[in-house]
């Protein structure tokens, strides 16, 4: 379990407890969160589950694999902090991981 | 107007599979897909991606797949609408009237929708003011190449599409490249090129930077551009072309008196039809309790939706169900010769 909290464009931020092994993409489908549309079902397709990741998470998190910087070539106004939210595993040391969403995916 | 039993809209996996389980019933079906080519997802976004997923098929690429679906409804010679897109649909007595954006017209008992998460559509560039060139100095999509000889002409993107026409062009306009990080995703040799063409003073890259404005009247006069550290580049240019691949949009299905949850149309789980009767959906656009976005899924939704099209399309006659291993009008259907 981790904290993770999503803090949508408009600045509303929304905290919840997502299980190990699920992603934060799923975290934020499953409970209804705003701004991850996830097009493509986490299959690393679609880039519509863009988040930018805040500075202080960025290098503790498992390097993007092949593909995830192609498919953010894609997404909606990427910076040096963006993920693809589909990419990022839950565990425990993700506790207290915030993301920032674009203003929109597409 | 086309005359037809079912009218299938989108062309994927779930789409070509169900003109097979149509094709085995006898009846006769239309299909519509707004991509030039079949395939849908498979093609569009991960052609070269293996499946492990498939019943009995241990491994293939999204290619295959597609290929070999197209090799097993040849025998139904059905009729392809490519690069299409259906726009409205309006019941008349028993039957479905469909209209496509190029002016096509189809009449059928149903219609079923395996429309992925909708047509594919280009992303745009994220910027307002960008609204008012398109189409006119800003592209997604080049039609006519003769408009930019010897013109300046900014191309984004770190893709093929990119590539290619920075490639392209380069002979007799004067290309900008820009792309948002330093490594280019498109096809190793393009990328040599490109960089050969830099070289040459045919091409000039900028990497790190993407769209951060634009400025002009009636005509597009320059843009900015900005890296990740805020600094801006100014370039004086005639167009501006974006590739940054394809997003899915829901588009027309949204109109059609459909229900929808998010982007998805709720079916039954008996025959997949949705509220309006005549209409089903399939594959990755419906959603039902326990949905799971899987092709074989898919396939076996479409097997049920074509039987549920049975009953608009034959309303006198009983549905009998066969096994092609052993039926003789399943046979004569396939063509298949003893």
């Amino acid at each position: 379990m981790a904290k993770i909290t999503y803090i949508e464009h408009s600045g509303k931020s929304h905290t919840i407890e997502v299980q190990n092994g699920l992603t934060v993409m799923e975290g934020a489908v499953q409970n209804n969160i705003p701004g991850i549309d996830a097009d493509c079902g986490g299959s690393m397709a679609c880039a519509t589950c863009h988040v930018y990741v805040k500075e202080e998470w960025f290098n503790k998190l498992p390097k993007k694999e092949d593909g995830e910087e192609d498919m953010l070539d894609m997404a909606y106004e990427p910076n040096k902090f963006s993920r693809l939210s589909c990419q990022l595993t839950v565990s425990d040391n993700l506790e207290g991981l915030v993301v920032n969403l674009p203003v929109k995916q597409a | 107007m086309i005359d037809t039993d079912v009218l299938v809209v989108g062309a994927g996996p779930v789409g070509l599979f169900c003109v097979h389980q149509l094709g085995i019933i006898g009846l006769k079906c239309e299909v519509v897909d707004n991509l030039d080519k079949k395939g849908g997802q498979c093609i569009e976004l991960y052609p070269d991606k293996p499946i492990y997923d498939i019943p009995a098929i241990p491994e293939c690429t999204g290619e295959e797949l597609t290929n070999n679906l197209i090799e097993q409804i040849k025998p139904f010679k059905t009729n392809f609408h490519l690069s299409d897109r259906v726009e409205k649909v309006k019941k008349e007595n028993n039957n479905w009237l469909i209209r496509t954006i190029k002016g096509k017209e189809f009449k059928a008992f149903s219609i079923i929708i395996a429309g992925g998460v909708g047509s594919f559509e280009p992303r745009k560039f994220s910027l307002k003011e960008c609204e008012k060139f398109e189409g006119k100095e800003i592209f997604y999509s080049v039609k006519d190449k003769k408009i930019f000889k010897n013109k300046t002409v900014s191309i984004f993107g770190g893709g093929d599409s990119a590539l290619d026409w920075a490639i392209e062009l380069s002979s007799s306009s004067n290309v900008k490249l820009i792309h948002r990080r330093d490594e280019f995703r498109g096809a190793q040799s393009s990328v040599d090129k490109v960089k050969q063409l830099e070289k040459q003073g045919k091409v000039e890259i900028l990497t790190q930077y993407q769209l951060s404005s634009v400025e002009g009247g009636d005509k597009i006069k320059s843009i900015g551009i900005k890296n990740d550290d805020g600094n801006i580049k100014k370039i004086e240019t005639n167009y501006v072309l974006g590739f940054f691949g394809l997003i899915m949009q829901l588009g027309p299905i949204a109109n059609w008196g459909l229900n929808l949850d998010k982007k998805h149309i709720p079916v039954n789980t008996e025959s997949y039809e949705t509220n309006q009767k005549g209409i089903f959906a399939i594959g990755d656009i419906c959603t039902y309790p326990g949905k799971v976005k899987l092709i074989l899924s898919g396939f076996h939704e479409g097997a049920l939706a074509a039987r549920g099209s049975f009953k608009y399309a034959r309303p006198d006659e009983k549905l009998r169900f066969e096994f092609s291993t052993t039926s003789k009008s399943i046979h004569e259907r396939l063509g298949v010769k003893k």
